[in-house]
């Protein structure tokens, strides 16, 4: 990823992102994507507004005000937007986080495990994030470790074990690898994860109840 | 991309700022050791030290402001490690700006965090009894010795904020600078020394950088001590520079 991101150089081989060469025209590749780090590179003393308002100007981008508010908006930060960041929960960190590597419509946008060490909640909220930014014609990259987050996510889903990519395709294509599906019954008890989502009031709270029983093996 | 090399610094020299003056413990953390320093010296060494006619304060004023300066680059060591740390600094490096900004930024905010500091120095030596009959054209000689010795000092401090791999071992490095002045004729007249510590002690940069700063204060002619000052100045600051972007390239590259 870092080396995608024109970061380090690589040892062997060529990478293109957007159709620029990453060791040939590496101030290209800068102007098409977007890197957000798996620790949430954002300003922790200027408010949310202020980091927001710093890629836009960084970004050469008119009316940087009007850009922050609007993400602020989007990402539901508006009312924490002048609050400094060291104030701010993991959660409104990573969205935050993500709505600066929104700023200028980079056409790929590399996340690098951006759900980790989030609580279920923050999670969502960030799924629904990149959700979003697919819809809106981005490319995004995104790794994890959470194989459940690849698959309600990825469109394309590369696995990589001790440094390659050993499958690449669709998660359909995937499937194919596998012996085919053997259906059998079991009753489902809820998971941990739907009961947090259940108690604290939030998330797909029809799901968490309906999917009390059923499922597959 | 270059083009943008004056706003994007701008932008983040705006950002690197409000770092200073969000936390003013910085700034006053840095003045509070000159400061009691000062106390110390003029309040109770300073009895014994015989500088002649020249009132104490008068006397070891200019080696306390490069003592101020010494203790205020740390800073910029420790919030660009802090940078390099937080990853923010590859947020930066990945975005299509003019790249060394980031670092012309953290050199800016240098500059203008350790005026503030050093005018609050002045502010309480002049509280103390400090007097100068020094014209405009001292005073904006002074400043500009003491801005250039910042900026040669500061230059050095990205050297360890870049490859420094602790905070504390960021900061380390200023310990040496903070103290050059006891070595120098900064407190005490370098003529009671001892022969090899007397020769140390003239030949270091500290001496004449002070010599030189002292005789502006008191309207007296600087003779060649200017010379040996800028010299020294200006030879920390290319060394200093061309080691902190050769750092810089192997981090970016």
């Amino acid at each position: 990823m870092r080396i995608l991101a024109t970061l380090l150089k690589a040892d062997a081989g060529t990478a293109t992102v957007h159709g620029f060469d990453v060791a040939e025209q590496p101030a290209d590749v800068r102007e098409s994507i977007s890197l957000t780090g798996q620790f949430a590179a954002v300003d922790e003393i200027l408010s949310g507004r202020e980091n927001l308002v710093l890629v836009a100007r960084l970004r050469h981008l008119k009316d940087p005000g009007a850009i922050a508010d609007d993400l602020l908006r989007r990402f539901s930060l508006t009312d924490a937007g002048l609050r400094k960041v060291s104030m701010y929960s993991g959660g409104m960190r990573r969205r935050l986080d993500i709505a600066m590597s929104l700023i200028g419509a980079p056409s790929v946008i590399f996340l690098d495990e951006p759900t980790a060490g989030l609580d279920p909640e923050a999670r969502i909220g960030v799924w629904h994030a990149v959700r979003e930014l697919a819809e809106y014609g981005t490319t995004v990259l995104l790794t994890t470790q959470y194989l459940d987050e690849a698959e309600q996510l990825a469109d394309r889903i590369a696995i990589l074990h001790q440094g390659r990519i050993i499958v690449n395709g669709t998660l359909s294509e995937l499937k194919q690898l596998f012996p085919p599906a053997k259906v059998e019954y079991v009753e489902k008890q809820p998971t941990l994860e739907e009961i947090f989502l259940a108690v604290i009031g939030s998330g797909d709270k029809s799901e968490a109840t309906s999917r009390t029983a059923g499922g597959q093996g | 991309m270059t083009a943008y090399f004056f706003s994007d610094t701008a932008a983040l020299t705006g950002r690197t700022l409000r770092h200073v003056t969000r936390s003013m413990d910085t700034i006053i953390t840095t003045v509070i050791t000159p400061v009691a320093m000062m106390l110390m010296f003029v309040y109770v060494f300073g009895g014994a030290i015989d500088t002649g006619s020249v009132s104490y304060v008068n006397y070891m004023l200019p080696g306390i402001l490069l003592m101020t300066i010494a203790s205020g680059i740390s800073y910029t060591a420790y919030r660009l490690f802090i940078d390099v740390q937080s990853g923010i600094f590859e947020r930066f490096q990945s975005m299509p700006i003019a790249r060394s900004g980031v670092l012309w930024a953290h050199v800016v905010t240098s500059l203008v965090a350790n005026l503030i500091a050093l005018v609050l120095v002045v502010g309480v030596a002049l509280l103390m009894g400090f007097r100068s009959g020094a014209g405009v054209s001292a005073w904006l000689a002074v400043a500009g010795i003491l801005l250039l010795f910042t900026l040669a000092l500061t230059w050095l401090a990205v050297i360890p904020g870049l490859s420094a791999s602790s905070v504390e071992g960021a900061g380390a490095f200023a310990y040496p600078l903070i103290f050059l002045p006891f070595v120098s004729s900064a407190f005490v007249p370098t003529r009671t020394m001892p022969g090899p510590v007397r020769w140390f002690a003239e030949h270091q940069p500290v001496t004449s950088i002070v010599n030189t700063i002292r005789s502006l204060f008191a309207r007296q002619s600087v003779g060649d001590d200017i010379w040996t000052a800028l010299a020294w100045c200006l030879g920390i600051l290319v060394v200093a520079y061309v080691f902190a972007m050769a750092v810089y390239r192997r981090k970016i590259a």
